[in-house]
């Protein structure tokens, strides 16, 4: 088998007497799509924070290509190649959709402390970042400001920022989340190509999506991994089916 | 040409027509005043570097105002007694290096000001930097050696290689040339990768983070360029009034250098020269009238912060476009 591209061993995290994350330990694979579900409250979220190094984790180790990068804050992991989206769209609201990417384009170009050209005349800024708007179906809105866009744009444009790295592995809160029918159908679409660029670590309450697309599936539950198999084996879980799925599965 | 081009033409060229003129009536007065107009837009120039791009509310600016105005002094008052300064280097009063002088000190200053100040935000980060600033406020009163209490006088204003500093039309001269670059170093500075990242920083820290730029490190370097343009304002205020005064330094400079960029328009590149009119002027009719025109000045401040976020820039340009 091959190197797991992110490998997290026994990560723990409390709030207080809340243990939110308890013992966690899972990989992504190359390739893959490894789908963490799991009821509101599970610690979905808090564990995705921890391993793109927006929250700090009380133990446990995240290894990232071989690397240990607990002590890397979170801008380091992203340079790294680790690329979040955010489960509420995160963005900077007065810029347009283009200059939201462009961003992305110039972090992964290296130096931000370049004082002189402008921007919008730099090519090599805009051309890429209008090629990965094409990519999410967002081009004809390049001009808007990120704060006017509807909901499912806002989502698109995480995805298009998130594709703008270039990362090594994708983490992904919740991307379909208020999306609609039809944005969610075309989005899965979307990820099930884009498990060739990198694998995708995916947090989704879209059942129809999460089983459509997962290679392997993480059931998070108060904090604690209960399972974690192919999609058919955590279809017939008899603990996964009463902690979770429920009988609508 | 955009409204906001014209805009910040029509009010270069005002800037630049009065004083020329009044110096051909030979009202030296009214050059003095717009001298005191391009100086202080000058100094907020550096503040809405860090503020109108960064978001950083530094109510310490005062600090670098002051440095820049002490530098000035202290070069001028070891020249003027022929008293060598550290390690026996000669003084100088040449403006140039003088200016130079205030822009590494303020850079030097700012960093390690700027690394502790930007560990917080909000209203902490408020009240460290004006922390900082008093304490070198109180250090310049409690030090008899450059003046204390009383300040340092500059007997005769600094030179300039080829002009007459001492004319009041070519020491404007210079003040409104510093201007105009100064807002190139904004333009610059808010068109480029790094004022991208800045803005971002002020919109949304981190989404900054997540595309993997640091916003700490952009902030820090945004706060040391911001305070060396204010210092290099404060050099030439203190050779405007030929006295750098500890007032220079003190927390009311830093509220004046707020205001100052909240009447024009945050983060607008003409907001700070819109702003320095209107407050100079404001200054010397209400003035004249009444010893209360702060009273007004509240007043109007009041109703640009409650009607008109823009400032007067937002009036005369419309409202700010971002690519």
């Amino acid at each position: 088998m091959a190197d797991p591209v992110l490998e997290i061993r026994d990560l723990r995290k409390s709030f207080g007497a809340l243990k939110a994350t308890d013992g966690v330990s899972l990989t992504l694979l190359p390739g893959e799509i490894h789908a963490l579900i799991g009821p509101n409250g599970a610690g979905k979220s808090t564990l995705i924070h921890q391993i793109s190094g927006a929250l700090k984790p009380d133990g446990g180790t995240i290894r990232f290509l071989g690397q240990d990068i607990g002590g890397l804050g979170m801008a380091a992991r992203a340079r790294l190649g680790l690329a979040r989206s955010f489960q509420t769209s995160s963005l900077a609201q007065e810029f347009s959709a283009l200059r939201n990417v462009m961003l992305a384009v110039q972090a992964k170009q290296g130096s931000s402390l370049r004082f002189f050209r402008p921007v919008m005349r730099d090519k090599s800024l805009t051309e890429p970042a209008m090629a990965m708007l094409e990519r999410v179906g967002l081009a004809a809105r390049a001009q808007v400001p990120a704060a006017e866009l509807s909901h499912g744009e806002r989502r698109q444009l995480e995805i298009a920022i998130a594709l703008a790295l270039g990362p090594k592995a994708f983490l992904l809160d919740e991307p379909m989340a208020g999306m609609g029918p039809e944005g969610s159908k075309s989005l899965t679409r979307f990820l099930d190509d884009l498990r060739r660029e990198a694998p995708i670590l995916l947090v989704e309450h879209d059942m129809d999506a999460v089983f459509a697309l997962a290679d392997r599936i993480s059931v998070l539950v108060y904090g604690r991994i209960i399972a974690t198999g192919k999609v058919d084996e955590i279809r017939n879980d008899p603990e996964v089916r009463r902690a979770y799925l429920g009988d609508a599965a | 040409m955009t409204r906001e081009t014209f805009a910040n033409a029509l009010l270069a060229l005002l800037l630049l027509a009065v004083p020329i003129a009044a110096s051909y009536m030979g009202e030296p007065f009214y050059v003095t005043l717009a001298t005191r107009i391009a100086v202080l837009a000058l100094a907020a120039v550096g503040l809405n570097i860090a503020l109108g791009l960064g978001g950083l509310v530094s109510f310490g600016h005062a600090a670098f105002f002051g440095l820049g105005g002490y530098a000035a002094g202290v070069l001028a008052t070891h020249a003027f007694n022929a008293e060598p300064l550290l390690f026996g280097i000669a003084s100088t009063t040449s403006m140039p290096v003088i200016w130079l002088v205030a822009i590494v000190v303020c850079g030097l200053v700012a960093l390690p000001i700027g690394a502790v100040s930007l560990r917080t935000a909000g209203v902490y980060f408020i009240m460290i930097t004006l922390a900082f600033a008093q304490m070198i406020y109180y250090f310049a009163v409690s030090w008899p050696a450059y003046g204390g209490e009383d300040g340092l006088s500059i007997y005769v204003r600094n030179t300039f290689p080829g002009l007459n500093t001492a004319q009041p039309l070519p020491f404007f001269l210079i003040c409104y040339v510093l201007l105009l670059l100064g807002l190139l170093l904004f333009r610059f500075l808010r068109d480029s990768r790094f004022g991208a990242a800045l803005q971002a920083a002020r919109q949304n820290a981190t989404r900054l983070a997540a595309v993997g730029i640091p916003p700490f490190k952009i902030r820090l370097v945004a706060f040391a360029i911001s305070a060396m343009v204010t210092g290099l304002a404060g050099a030439l205020f203190a050779d405007l009034n030929r006295f750098a005064s500890p007032s220079m330094l003190s927390w009311h400079m830093s509220g004046e250098l707020i205001v100052l960029i909240v009447l024009g328009g945050i983060g607008r590149q003409f907001g700070p020269v819109a702003g320095a009119m209107l407050f100079v002027l404001l200054e010397y009719v209400l003035g004249g009238i009444t010893e209360r025109w702060q009273f007004f000045l509240g007043l109007i401040l009041l109703g640009v912060v409650l009607f008109a976020r823009g400032g007067l820039i937002g009036l005369l340009a419309g409202r700010a476009r971002h690519g």
